[in-house]
């Protein structure tokens, strides 16, 4: 570990703890789990030489991306760049035109069951209670137990019985988080889920996920436009340009993580490096940066 | 501000002010009994009849031939727009003829039913059968093609696909649309027999009021009206319920819902 490693982690001790959500911590006694349920671990992901066509126009064009075992990745990007482009053809939920695509070193096509997606909409059942909702696609022994035990995760024990039209838009998302774990993915790909949300439940649902990640420690992937979200959670900042990965950055921060000088640091990075190709403009016809105070978020 | 209790009453002001002016002006004999006699004549007609089991047998007859009509006209509708709705390959196939025999108004086919199969049952079950079948077909086509895209990828990336995927999304997604073809169809259910049980018929509603006109009982052919109201609104509640009991997990179709 390096000195500016160092300086990081004291930062980050001294900074003020994270907020955690009273309504969804978790329930203790979720935490005894039998070993048939214990987390296995994440894949290895990697992807190599994609390109996705949308007939005349490029979407993705020959991306790589190597995610390690237990690796939280996020995806920035402006709109309509191809980071959830790129998430789909790792979901399979599209094939890529050229490039493959590889978990563990084996096919994707095998892991289909280790892969589970966060849709940015929830996507619950609506003629389904929210109990029943999180044992979609269960198979096996004890799957009402399973769920349960999932949605206690999300701290949503009580609402089981309800039907999803009664939720909040959190509530929602975090049933689908509850639907997604409750299959033990060894890949979690987050498409956006937070996008709709207000600016407090997405805290909340960064914590969240950030400690459920880490309890279950399997590899995440999120496409995201929010930078400072991307800062919050990832282990690695990927920027999706010109249908190319154009900027790869780590993150060194201690976690639980909370705004500070490095926190802010490495998000004006990212930020700077989004804002110099400012889309389908001339860069000349961009003035002299805006000083700190004026940044506003353009993706 | 109006209070509960006369929020209830309101509905039924209309029609108590309608039938009172009525029977005062039949009592006053600025209504001949040939047109229209006194409401206070159709209740007695009605009690007598009830007594003398004639309604009974009858409404059985009727509601007989509208259950086993629906039975057979829902239930193809059900199963061909389920097909076509599911399988592009049948669409194709049976759409374009469905929608032509569509446009036949199923009361034209009355002289071709009777040369075919007479004037007993069949005749009027077909007549009923057939005009079920169409709002029930359409709807439950248009019910499985509008299921949420958004759903079905979920469901299949959630490792559902063939019977547990049409049984827990598609199916559960155009119960909505399915009902709402149900409950056109019970409407032109009843519509469809009163005509097949007026053109010939040894029992039934149509052939008791059929009969009466023939003898000028006017009490009795308002009766057979009656009854025809009765039994719409009869089969409109039950496909209400319905509605409320599939649809329950749907906040549009709760009694106590504000859409």
């Amino acid at each position: 570990m390096n000195h500016f490693d160092l300086e990081l982690q004291a930062l980050a001790v001294h900074a003020p703890p994270a907020f955690i959500p009273r309504e969804a911590s978790v329930d203790p006694r979720a935490a005894s789990t039998t070993p048939a349920r214990r987390p296995r671990g994440g894949a290895a992901v990697d992807a190599r030489g994609l390109s996705k066509r949308y007939g005349a126009r490029d979407v993705l064009n020959d991306v790589g991306l190597t995610i390690a075992p237990g690796e939280f990745v996020a995806i920035v990007g402006r709109s309509g760049c191809g980071k959830s482009t790129l998430l789909r053809l790792l979901a399979g939920l599209e094939a890529a035109d050229a490039g493959q695509i590889t978990l563990d070193g084996d096919a994707r096509g095998r892991h289909q069951a280790d892969i589970r997606i966060m849709f940015q909409d929830a996507r619950l059942l609506p003629w389904k209670r929210v109990l029943d909702n999180v044992a979609l696609g269960l198979t096996g022994p004890e799957v009402q137990e399973r769920a349960r035990e999932a949605l206690a995760q999300v701290g949503l024990s009580d609402r089981a019985k309800d039907w999803p039209a009664v939720l909040s838009g959190g509530q929602r998302q975090r049933v689908a988080l509850a639907r997604a774990l409750v299959h033990t993915p060894r890949l979690l790909l987050l498409d956006e889920p937070l996008g709709a949300l207000d600016a407090l439940t997405r805290i909340e649902m960064h914590g969240l996920i950030e400690r459920l990640w880490q309890r279950h420690g399997f590899t995440a992937l999120l496409v995201t436009h929010d930078v400072t979200e991307a800062v919050a959670l990832a282990d690695r900042v990927v920027l999706i340009e010109d249908h190319r990965i154009a900027l790869d950055e780590h993150v060194p921060l201690a976690r639980p993580r909370a705004r500070g000088a490095a926190f802010d640091a490495i998000e004006d990075r990212v930020l700077q490096r989004v804002l110099s190709r400012p889309g389908e403009e001339p860069s000349e016809a961009r003035p002299v940066a805006p000083p700190m105070g004026e940044w506003r978020w353009a993706i | 501000m109006l209070n509960a209790n006369v929020q209830r009453i309101l509905p039924w002001l209309f029609p108590i002010v309608v039938i009172s002016t009525w029977q005062l002006a039949s009592q006053a004999g600025w209504l001949s009994t040939r047109v229209l006699p006194e409401p206070w004549a159709v209740l007695k007609a009605f009690w007598a009849l009830t007594l003398s089991g004639e309604i009974g047998k009858h409404v059985a007859t009727s509601t007989w031939r509208a259950l086993v009509g629906f039975g057979i006209g829902g239930g193809l509708g059900l199963l061909l727009g389920l097909l076509t709705g599911t399988f592009r390959a049948a669409e194709t196939l049976l759409d374009s003829t469905l929608q032509m025999i569509r446009n036949i108004p199923a009361l034209a086919l009355i002289p071709l039913v009777i040369l075919w199969f007479g004037i007993d049952e069949w005749a009027k079950l077909f007549l009923v059968a057939l005009g079920v079948f169409f709002p029930i077909y359409l709807n439950t086509f248009h019910g499985i093609r509008s299921v949420d895209k958004g759903l079905i990828e979920m469901a299949r990336s959630y490792g559902l696909s063939g019977w547990r995927l049409y049984t827990q999304v598609i199916l559960p997604g155009s119960v909505a649309s399915i009902l709402v073809g149900v409950r056109f169809s019970l409407g032109l259910m009843w519509v469809l027999l009163i005509v097949a049980e007026t053109i010939s018929a040894q029992a039934g509603i149509g052939y008791m009021t059929m009969n009466a006109r023939e003898f000028l009982q006017t009490d009795v052919v308002l009766v057979g009206i009656l009854l025809y109201a009765l039994l719409g609104k009869l089969a409109d509640v039950l496909a209400k319920g319905l509605e409320r009991w599939w649809l329950r997990w749907h906040p549009g179709y709760q009694p106590n819902a504000r859409t």
